[in-house]
């Protein structure tokens, strides 16, 4: 059953597909006009990064870097220390990709405030290319002390993450995506830093029943293969977790706990995400089956969004059959 | 700009002897760290510390402070502070390379070399907004060596574009990084019309004579269009001629140090008397 609070316009024609990316330009501008502290800097790719409406609203506040991603992480740092609250952003692949360095050491070892948004992460970029198809950098944000790790569902969890990491004192990590996807939750959706939120509770009365977990964009797949798992008996819970690190390692065990065996999804490799991430700390408090979906240690390639995420095996069918291994 | 005296120059000449001393005695102590660089810059880091920063060592978050940004990390033991002799152990606040959530009166943690200048530049940005006529200026020390990073030249390209006046970077210019001379391993010159050519206002001096310094940045203080960028050309672990501008006292203490010159366990103690014969002829100069 799905959660009551997501849009009723669910899997029907009706079904708005938007740019995650877009919350992030409208939480920025919200948060903007409620603190001005908040400044915004862009690596040349202010438009796409959806930094524009910011720039345009507060001119003062907006520093334009140039192609200088490590720069841009250091020069958001030297602003923190003097009290401002900076948001960089650029794309995942070059923040964090290219300056992971000056974010671990003038960023998160300084504890700067500074907001981290990796725009077109995942292979749904589409037909730039693997160069440009983040899918590691969760796990390259993850394993940074005092790095918040988020990626939001859609477009309304986008901007709730970008007003709540502006009113977090410390680095964060958001991630986004290029291409059009579902709206699935509402502005009334409940979000909070480091909370994991049920979007789908079983019904089917089963022997064995699977829990998905799952992080970003991919919510609607999940939510759509626990739909399908359920036509066919076989009971599913969806667990939405948007904050990958702090973990909300509660929802979890009390998921592990209900459930015969786990499925995690993500736009991401298999390893180092948010599947290693529950399989690490389940395997220490909870043993249980995990199988992880994700890319499986490879590189993407140009096609369009959508036949990107069913090639590499992030589509529903491929969720549906994670899920029946697993249990 | 504040105007020396012959006295407060003789003091901080023996300000900085002082400080070589301790440096000696706190890499020997930690038994590992940097002695060229730390040596090199003593007299610079005196001047700035005594005579030119705006800053209150009991209030180190007093918000009207300058900022001092050590890019090149690695000199740390330069800085005249207490618990030295922890340097480099277990649970000490000081660090191998500088960590600022440990130690009260630290910017920024700093060691990986080329990030401090993109953080003085941001530093220097974030004062304007708030304040287009501060008085507050953002000082940067950066080594020679760590000007082989690109990110170096970003941040410079930033500091062009912007203008900021409010921006002092000196470099530490002692020719020297681990491996060996800098000129052999990525020469650097034209070094000062790299800088002009990114639009920074650039002075050359030599990095021992405080006046020099004092004038120089005086002089950087008052230019209102651009950063300021003051090439400190410094002798490698000077104030002991027996170390001096040799490559390999880079990053080790003394007792670890080349021995072709002096014996390993004679090291330190080689060092302490040369800076206190030093000492003495400072004291004695008639500064009437």
């Amino acid at each position: 059953m799905l959660a009551p609070h997501l849009d009723k316009a669910f899997d029907t024609a009706d079904m708005q597909k938007v740019p995650s990316r877009n919350g992030y330009g409208e939480g920025l501008v919200e948060a903007g006009k409620r603190d001005k502290n908040i400044v915004a800097l862009a690596a040349d790719l202010t438009e796409s990064t959806r930094t524009l409406p910011f720039a345009e609203a507060f001119p003062d506040r907006f520093v334009q870097v140039g192609i200088t991603e490590q720069n841009m992480a250091s020069v958001a740092s030297g602003m923190a220390a003097m009290g401002k609250v900076p948001f960089i952003a650029s794309y995942a692949m070059f923040s964090p990709g290219r300056n992971w360095e000056q974010i671990r050491t003038t960023i998160a070892y300084n504890q700067s405030n500074v907001k981290i948004i990796g725009a077109h992460a995942g292979v749904s970029v589409g037909p730039d290319g693997a160069t440009h198809q983040a899918i590691e950098d969760i796990a390259l944000m993850r394993v940074v002390p005092n790095m918040v790790v988020i990626a939001p569902a859609d477009v309304h969890e986008a901007r709730k993450a970008t007003l709540a990491a502006a009113k977090y004192d410390g680095p964060v990590y958001i991630r986004v995506g290029r291409s059009n996807t579902p709206v699935v939750t509402t502005a009334e959706s409940p979000f909070e830093i480091g909370k994991a939120e049920v979007m789908y509770t079983k019904t089917a009365d089963s022997d064995t029943s699977v829990g998905i977990v799952v992080t970003g964009t991919l919510l609607f797949n999940a939510l759509k293969a626990a739909q399908a798992l359920e036509a066919a008996g076989i009971g599913a819970t969806v667990l939405h977790m948007p904050t990958i690190k702090p973990l909300d390692t509660k929802a979890l065990l009390a998921l592990a706990e209900k459930h015969t065996g786990l499925v995690t999804v993500e736009e991401h490799q298999r390893a180092g995400g948010l599947g290693g991430a529950v399989t690490e700390y389940l395997s220490e408090v909870s043993p249980i089956k995990i199988v992880r979906v994700g890319v499986d240690d490879q590189f993407g390639q140009s096609g369009e969004p959508e036949e990107l995420i069913e090639h590499y095996g992030m589509g529903v069918d491929a969720i549906v059959a994670a899920a029946k291994k697993a249990i | 700009m504040h105007y020396l005296t012959s006295k407060e120059v003789q003091f901080l000449e023996l300000k900085a002897n002082q400080i070589r001393q301790s440096i000696i005695e706190m890499l020997v102590v930690a038994g590992s760290g940097h002695t060229a660089g730390p040596l090199g810059m003593a007299d610079i880091l005196t001047l700035l510390y005594f005579k030119v920063l705006q800053h209150d060592p009991k209030n180190p978050n007093w918000s009207e402070r300058d900022r001092l940004i050590l890019s090149n990390g690695h000199i740390c033991p330069v800085f005249p502070i207490e618990e030295l002799l922890t340097l480099r152990k277990f649970g000490s606040r000081l660090q191998g390379h500088p960590h600022r959530t440990a130690l009260p009166g630290l910017e920024t943690s700093s060691g990986p070399l080329g990030s401090g200048l993109s953080q003085a530049v941001g530093m220097a940005l974030a004062e304007r907004i708030d304040n287009p006529y501060s008085s507050k200026y953002i000082y940067c020390l950066t080594g020679d060596g760590e000007l082989n990073e690109g990110q170096i030249w970003e941040a410079a390209l930033q500091a062009g574009k912007e203008k900021l006046h409010n921006l002092i970077v000196i470099v530490d210019r002692n020719g020297i990084q681990i491996d060996g001379y800098t000129k052999d391993i990525m020469p650097l010159e034209p070094l000062a019309a790299k800088f002009e050519a990114f639009n920074f206002d650039v002075q050359e001096v030599d990095g021992h004579n405080i006046r020099a310094i004092n004038d120089a940045i005086g002089k950087a203080q008052a230019v209102y269009s651009q950063p300021s960028l003051i090439i400190a050309h410094t002798i490698a672990s000077k104030g002991v001629d027996v170390f001096e501008r040799d490559f390999r006292w880079h990053g080790n203490p003394p007792g670890k140090g080349p021995e072709d010159r002096i014996p390993k366990d004679k090291q330190a103690a080689v060092a302490l008397e040369k800076l206190r014969t030093l000492a003495g002829i400072i004291a004695k100069e008639d500064i009437s």
